[in-house]
């Protein structure tokens, strides 16, 4: 074998022996570059993680080490509890806003300003404004909105004449005033996605869409957003992912009340996993969190990546 | 032509509608700051009366409003710090090296893109407890990088893998190290995308609630949204208190933003749409 091998090695030219030289330095950089990305992944993520699908079959109030095991009954009381209906519904709710009322919403606004003029500029400004404010924020100033005492509704309803509603304590009005502040929140978000997708679209097509007499709403539905799809399946992804993990808006807001009637599946599982120190059973929750959003992922990337090919 | 302007009119009268409705609760609240209590319940939307600076004065005087923002500012510039180090060395690793493996191990790193973060908070808790971490700064910091990770490399490595190739070659003939060259070269030449990652980083760590809540007990070490929170039922039904600290809690991130908006659009959406 080493015969075999030995005339190779003298063939090599400087540039491969240089290669070869370096190649321990190569080896190092490895090592000293890689592990720090590595450890805090795994410690913070990745551990977390199956350490959720692993309390979950315990009955743990977060102290000692887990050992009444339970095995499925923590899912089995999730699946019975009428909040976590409640909650799940919520975020469907969520979702579904998002993209009916939201994402179009977005759109429309992206073809009204996506030119670039001056004014344009600042209108994007200000529709993108809310969603670099934090949730916590953004909530507490909409729960003045609200408020039935103080608030701009208690101002409406006054100026008609009419006895207050206290939008935020009723059971029947508070989500979809957290729905409205939703779409408030996160719209220009979606909006600057479509700006840039919008600028990207070549001129000369929507020029050439003009001369043969199409108007500006043809040109928008027949060339603009068919050449913004990825865009907008893209936005879409967002929306469903943020959706599912909406949480921070609800604490000022409604805490989750009234009479439990506002939790989506974050605030449930905080409210009856943590504050509580029912690990076992928060983690349950987790669990379902994790499963939906890995399953709607990927179901979305199968459905949008289909729909693509035709 | 005529159509066209009326079109052109509609647009704007269309733009300045959704326009008030997005400024006005942040103008009432700003407003709100400055009216007595009595004076909100008869008019919550327009100017005040009297322009009365009492309360913002009362909050900029007081010691815990600076504090949270020092413990946000400090937890969000570490947490920056970290991302962007530890992200662009893993990054210049999948994109400059070759060797068994890699690609697997790429592949695990950015499983964080398709991760709730919710799903993970209460292990997180036993995780930060356990470590002795609960009430310090590392307790937000190291999860908030670690969750950033799989973003950071994801754009690093885009970004790195378009640097002309011969500049590496030519500083490897010279005898240039791989760990060098990663120092002096390559992070220099990635303002742009170490720009927009960080600023990403900064806003999502400043705005950061959920997990803040949940390891930081002690107020002395609270962020400003906690801040905000704990204030709020201080002052409960004080509405003009509030909307006070709140207009001044997000001032800070209003002026950010207008310095900065070029990285921070480019940021929280340019890397959404390669994603």
């Amino acid at each position: 074998m080493t015969t075999m091998t030995r005339p190779a090695v003298h063939r090599r030219s400087n540039a491969d022996r240089l290669r070869q030289g370096l190649a321990s330095g190569k080896f190092t950089a490895v090592l000293i570059l890689l592990p720090p990305a590595l450890i805090l992944f795994s410690l913070f993520v990745i551990l977390p993680l199956a350490d959720a699908a692993y309390y979950s079959a315990f009955s743990w109030n977060g102290y000692g080490s887990p050992s009444d095991f339970v095995g499925t009954q923590n899912y089995a009381r999730l699946l019975d509890h009428s909040v976590f209906h409640t909650a799940l519904w919520n975020t469907a709710k969520l979702i579904l806003v998002s993209l009916i009322i939201q994402m179009p919403l977005a759109l429309g606004l992206a073809l009204l300003v996506y030119r670039k003029t001056p004014t344009n500029t600042l209108f994007r400004l200000v529709f993108f404004l809310p969603y670099i404010l934090a949730e916590v924020a953004a909530g507490l100033i909409w729960s003045f909105v609200f408020d039935g005492d103080y608030g701009i509704t208690a101002f409406m309803f006054q100026a008609l004449g009419q006895e207050s509603v206290y939008v935020l304590a009723d059971r029947q009005w508070a989500f979809p005033a957290i729905m409205t502040v939703i779409v408030w929140k996160y719209f220009g978000f979606h909006m600057m996605i479509y700006i840039a997708a919008l600028q990207s679209v070549p001129k000369d097509l929507i020029e050439a869409a003009k001369l043969e007499g199409a108007k500006p709403r043809q040109v928008a539905l027949f060339v603009q957003i068919p050449l913004i799809k990825h865009a907008i399946v893209v936005s879409g992804f967002f929306a469903i992912i943020g959706s599912l993990q909406i949480f921070d808006i609800i604490i000022p807001m409604t805490n989750g009340g009234p009479s439990n009637s506002t939790h989506t599946i974050v605030t449930y599982l905080y409210t009856f996993g943590l504050s509580r120190l029912n690990i076992g059973f928060g983690s349950a929750a987790a669990v379902v969190l994790f499963v939906l959003a890995i399953g709607i992922a990927l179901f979305y990337q199968r459905a949008t990546t289909k729909e693509e090919r035709v | 032509m005529t159509s066209a302007t009326t079109r052109n009119t509609l647009r704007v009268i269309v733009l300045i509608l959704v326009a008030s409705l997005v400024i006005g609760p942040l103008l009432a609240s700003f407003f709100g700051g400055f009216k007595s209590n009595a004076e909100l319940r008869t008019n919550p939307l327009g100017l005040p009366d009297i322009w009365n600076a009492e309360n913002y004065i009362a909050i900029f005087l007081d010691g815990t409003f600076w504090r949270y923002l020092g413990n946000s500012f400090l937890i969000s510039s570490m947490t920056v710090l970290l991302t962007l180090v530890v992200g662009a060395a893993a990054a210049y690793v999948f994109s400059q090296i070759r060797f068994f493996g890699s690609k697997m191990i790429l592949s695990y790193l950015l499983l964080g893109l398709m991760f709730p973060f919710a799903a993970a908070i209460l292990p997180l808790f036993i995780k930060v407890r356990d470590l002795g971490l609960l009430d310090t700064y590392w307790a937000v910091i190291l999860p908030q990088t670690a969750f950033g990770l799989s973003l950071a490399i994801l754009l690093f490595k885009a970004f790195f893998d378009q640097l002309p190739k011969e500049l590496f070659e030519a500083a490897y003939v010279d005898g240039c190290s791989y760990l060098r060259f990663f120092w002096s070269f390559t992070l220099p030449l990635s303002t742009p995308i170490l720009a927009t990652v960080g600023v990403f980083v900064f806003v999502q760590s400043w705005n950061n609630f959920l997990l803040p809540l949940v390891v930081l007990n002690d107020r002395s070490i609270y962020t400003w949204p906690l801040g905000m929170m704990q204030f709020q039922g201080e002052y409960l039904t004080q509405w003009n208190m509030i909307l006070a600290f709140v207009t001044l809690t997000i001032t800070p991130a209003v002026i950010f933003f207008l310095a900065a908006q070029k990285y921070i659009v480019a940021g929280l959406t340019g890397g959404s749409v390669k994603g």
